[in-house]
């Protein structure tokens, strides 16, 4: 199996990217309830798991990298693609430029 | 394309005759043939929910990877029956990236060894199959029976899932590295970082460009997290025997 860390900690990074996510109440979500059930059901928050509950933190572990990466690119597209038609001046500063500056005209 | 803007308030799930379905507000979903969107996990159903309850003013298709992949399970665009994509599976082990050494610069062949070396040697051993691994540009020699254990062992899944299987290998480049993932030897992290072992390697050579470099990586964990996790929860038992997944 895996080297997952600590189910604590997945499970409160689930909820934590719930809360992101969502735009109303997060505890009203399907997906919440879902993955408290789950996790209340199982014990999959003690430290040490039996297999079915490894695989279940397995799953957990994989939702939450899915949901904390999508995030991640979907800032980093807005950041960097969604912006539109950039001035020379920003596309110059992006690699690390700076336009040369000329005296009396057009830099 | 311009994107569209979300257009419902609710998003909710129902359980339909064919499975699990989801709605927008009083709309029920549909794939873009034109059929029901429906999927034999209520666990699926409600991420794919979730993905679409994210969405904020516009609906960003290209970061909805659950609903992508369930669209692809029930329209199967390109045809491809079990055998094909079985096939179309097992022949990226010619071309596996964990196989492929390169032998300059040094620092890069050591680099592949000692990260590489381990996984290889754990497929060999699950599956009892000699793989290897080859500096030669043609790739390794698989022996027909190894890829016979792999068709034999990817046959064991249904059509829902192997659709999910193919799409990680395709990411990832390996299908060893998608088995480690699959089989739960791995994590996504772990399978991507792998996956990118030269990129990373260039990274810490020549520094790391955030808009290419964590954009690439970003979106290969999502791809990967989203590919395995439509395989597990399409494969459990409490899945398993619904009819959206006989074939």
């Amino acid at each position: 199996m895996a080297a997952l860390g600590s189910p604590l900690q997945t499970f409160r990074g689930l909820l934590r990217e719930l809360r992101h996510a969502s735009g109303r109440p997060y505890r009203d979500t399907p997906a919440y309830q879902h993955i408290v059930a789950t996790f209340r059901a199982h014990r999959v928050t003690s430290q040490k798991l039996c297999r079915a509950q490894q695989e279940l933190h397995f799953q957990a572990a994989t939702y939450l990298c899915l949901l904390r990466s999508v995030r991640e690119h979907t800032a980093l597209h807005q950041e960097y693609h969604g912006k539109g038609e950039r001035s020379p001046e920003e596309v110059a500063g992006l690699v690390g430029f700076r336009l040369p500056q000329q005296p009396g005209g057009k830099g | 394309p311009p994107e569209r803007k979300r257009f419902y308030q609710n998003v909710s799930i129902s359980q339909g005759e064919g499975g699990f379905e989801i709605n927008l507000d009083h709309r029920k979903l549909k794939t873009p043939q034109g059929k029901l969107f429906a999927v034999p996990s209520e666990a699926l159903a409600i991420a794919v929910a979730t993905e679409w309850d994210s969405q904020k003013d516009t609906i960003k298709f290209y970061t909805m990877h659950l609903t992508t992949l369930c669209n692809t399970a029930l329209d199967n665009p390109t045809q491809r029956n079990k055998t094909q994509l079985i096939r179309a599976a097992v022949k990226f082990l010619e071309t596996d990236t964990v196989c492929y050494r390169v032998e300059e610069p040094p620092a890069l062949a050591e680099l592949q060894k000692n990260e590489w070396d381990p996984v290889v040697a754990w497929a060999e051993k699950r599956y009892n199959v000699a793989i290897g691994s080859s500096t030669s540009i043609l790739g390794p020699n698989i022996p027909a029976s190894t890829k016979e254990t792999f068709v034999s062992h990817l046959a064991s899944y249904n059509m829902w899932a192997l659709q999910g299987i193919e799409y990680v290998i395709t990411q990832l480049k390996s299908l060893i590295l998608s088995m480690g993932l699959i089989d739960r030897h791995i994590t996504v992290e772990k399978a991507v970082l792998l996956s990118r072992l030269e990129e990373e390697y260039q990274i810490r050579r020549w520094g790391n460009v955030e808009w290419a470099h964590d954009y690439d990586l970003c979106e290969l964990r999502a791809r990967a997290a989203a590919g395995t996790l439509f395989v597990h929860l399409c494969s459990e038992s409490s899945t398993v025997k619904h009819k959206l997944l006989q074939d």
